[in-house]
């Protein structure tokens, strides 16, 4: 079941009344049959709430919602066949783990052994067994978020939407809990909407992201494309993590200080430019010879692991983190406070738009 | 060596408060509901059930169990409709609803009798028309349930209403994604979500509508055997010097006060996760 978004719009108003800037302004995108895609962005950027609307939960100002390119706007929350997954988890408190699981299947009036035997296979799906009289207080945060798995899955919905659904959750579990979902979308191949902030969980989970930002879509593709080919300066920096350097066209050039990548095709000769420059797309080098052009100082290194971060600040006065394997810089042999060689191995260069 | 939180008192402090509050409580609480008891049977059980078994007594209890049991349902009811439509909904009109669902315990009870009287007595604005169709509201029971609704329908929505506001809608829109209908989910999920404060709402509200006093006293008219509550009756058993027979009704006032407090300490016992509801201890209280 694939899901088309169309031109949505959603303002709420302000509790005097004013109208507040749309939560959501005229998004549109699909999400695939049978993928996990995720609506990545900052806080605030309207994701939530186009997932509400998908679901029903929140009636949209204009556009529409189709899923299986079936215009289903005016369809009814409770009738739209999808399972959602609260990022509170919004577990039933005065029902057992079973019944909350069921409360689908006994809306929908199946005979109770069939009900009794679809929680069986959710609670195994879910590696719950053995749980199902416990009260959700008294299961841990990823317990409690595979029970609001099962129960959203119960009814075998055609789409499954999840809000941030390890948002709440320790960065251990979170880790734990995703390669668990990715496991879970390989047996059920249910189509699959994830809402995050978290770029890491985005790329790693799904094959199609949608980012938002303060309502609108910014880019739409695989994490390749966005990481590789972001269109917008927003998308190069919040994909990733980028220094920032500004420069200028030099004829085929974009020249940042004493460096240079190639320029855009078309770029006007002189035009300002920022250039997004990732970590580890920055080659340094021992300097041998103190009057080499492309210089930086290392101000910080900073060793995370198998990797080192080193903060470099540049001629210009800019900083700019760099980021390499410990044992090529150990092969370096270079240390706070050295002055090296920096070669940009690659860049995303946006021309900005001088027309007067 | 015993261990002190950094908030305990020395032990002197705390046993001069305890003290304390025990002696006030013995002098202001206890005493009285004691002698209210001694008054009633100083006369000995056969002159107290005689003062129970008064035809005007009985009359009395009738009528202020008939008041407590329309009254009740009536502001369960309206409370738990208009505690959802106010955590719910941000409508035109919600801050009016607000300050008036507050009113009745921001009037003296006695205004609020006179409101009823001014708008159904036979000068009220709708005196005329209900004598026209020879509907009695005022001295007659009509004007005593209505005064006592009146007086009684803040404590339901005063309850219900910080449980819902606190808790927000995420079951309940959990509910309608697994496909559930309005009626289904507020009797499977709002419902029992706030079943404890609910209760506890409805026993302080039964608590004062047996009680009430200033409105009913306004409305009722004193018709022995006809328009007079239990309160109505111990005054006026009072006035006339006839103590037994006052504290013997008192006391069966006091009883169901006394009753009903227990019931509201054994629901409050029963939410704190002993009948295997975990989920329902935390909205107790």
């Amino acid at each position: 079941m694939s899901v088309t978004v169309r031109n949505l719009t959603k303002r709420f108003t302000a509790s005097a009344g004013s109208p507040r800037a749309p939560a959501v302004a005229d998004a549109s995108f699909e999400a695939p049959d049978g993928a996990i895609t995720t609506l990545l962005g900052p806080s605030g950027s309207g994701k939530t709430t186009v997932l509400r609307a998908i679901a029903g939960l929140e009636q949209p100002d204009s556009g529409t919602i189709l899923l299986d390119g079936v215009d289903c706007t005016a369809i009814p929350a409770r009738r739209r066949g999808v399972g959602f997954v609260f990022q509170g988890y919004a577990l039933f408190a005065h029902m057992s783990v079973r019944d909350n699981i069921a409360f689908g299947l006994q809306v929908r009036k199946m005979p109770r052994k069939e009900i009794a035997e679809r929680v069986d296979e959710l609670l195994s799906l879910v590696q719950l067994e053995g749980l199902g009289a416990r009260y959700p207080k008294q299961l841990s945060g990823g317990q409690q978020q595979r029970v609001a798995f099962a129960r959203a899955l119960a009814t075998r919905p055609r789409v499954l939407l999840l809000d941030e659904p390890f948002g709440a959750l320790d960065a251990q579990v979170r880790v734990e809990l995703r390669s668990w979902l990715q496991r879970l979308h390989a047996q059920t191949h249910v189509t699959t909407l994830l809402v995050t902030h978290d770029q890491e969980e985005a790329l790693e989970l799904s094959q199609h992201v949608v980012l938002m930002r303060a309502g609108r879509i910014e880019q739409v593709g695989t994490p390749h494309d966005l990481y590789d080919h972001p269109s917008t300066p927003f998308v190069a920096s919040f994909i990733g993590g980028a220094t920032v350097l500004r420069g200028r066209v030099e004829g085929t050039r974009a020249a940042i200080g004493p460096l240079s990548v190639a320029a855009p095709d078309g770029a006007l000769e002189g035009a300002g430019l920022q250039a997004f420059v990732r970590p580890h797309d920055v080659r340094i080098a021992r300097a041998t010879d103190q009057s080499a052009v492309s210089l930086g100082k290392i101000e910080k290194l900073v060793r995370v692991g198998g990797f080192v971060k080193v903060e470099l600040r540049l001629p210009s006065g800019e900083a700019m983190t760099v980021q390499m394997a410990k044992t090529e810089l150990d092969a370096l042999g270079v240390a706070e406070g050295d002055r090296v060689l920096v070669d940009l191995l690659a860049a995303k260069v946006f021309v900005e738009d001088y027309s007067i | 060596m015993r261990t002190h939180s950094a908030i305990a008192e020395p032990g002197a402090i705390r046993w001069t408060l305890t003290a304390f509050a025990v002696a006030f409580l013995a002098l202001f609480v206890a005493l009285p509901v004691a002698s209210v008891f001694l008054q009633a049977f100083e006369h000995g059980p056969g002159a107290y059930l005689a003062a129970l078994t008064d035809p005007e007594a009985l009359s009395a209890i009738r009528l202020t169990l008939v008041a407590a049991a329309l009254s009740v349902p009536l502001n369960t009811v309206f409370g738990v409709t208009a505690a959802w439509l106010i955590a719910k909904y941000d409508f035109a009109g919600r801050g009016v609803l607000l300050t008036l669902i507050d009113l009745p315990f921001a009037v003296s009870p006695v205004i609020a009798g006179l409101i009823f009287v001014l708008l159904f007595g036979a000068h009220g604005l709708l005196g005329p028309l209900l004598s026209r169709h020879e509907v009695r509201v005022i001295f007659a029971v009509p004007g005593i349930v209505l005064a006592t609704t009146f007086v009684t329908f803040p404590f339901v929505v005063r309850e219900v209403l910080p449980i819902l506001e606190s808790q927000g809608s995420d079951q309940e829109e959990a509910a309608v994604t697994l496909g559930a209908s309005g009626l289904t989910v507020f009797f499977r999920v709002t419902l029992p979500r706030i079943k404890w404060g609910l209760l506890y709402g409805v026993i302080l509200c039964n608590a004062r509508a047996m009680g009430e006093f200033g409105a009913v006293s306004v409305v009722s008219g004193h018709i022995r055997g006809e328009t007079n509550t239990m309160p109505l009756h111990v005054e006026i058993l009072y006035n006339e010097y006839n103590f037994v027979g006052a504290f013997a009704v008192a006391s069966l006032l006091a009883l169901l006060a006394l009753a009903t407090l227990l019931a509201k300490r054994l629901l409050g016992d029963g939410s704190h996760g002993g009948q295997g509801q975990p989920g329902a201890s935390q909205e107790a209280r």
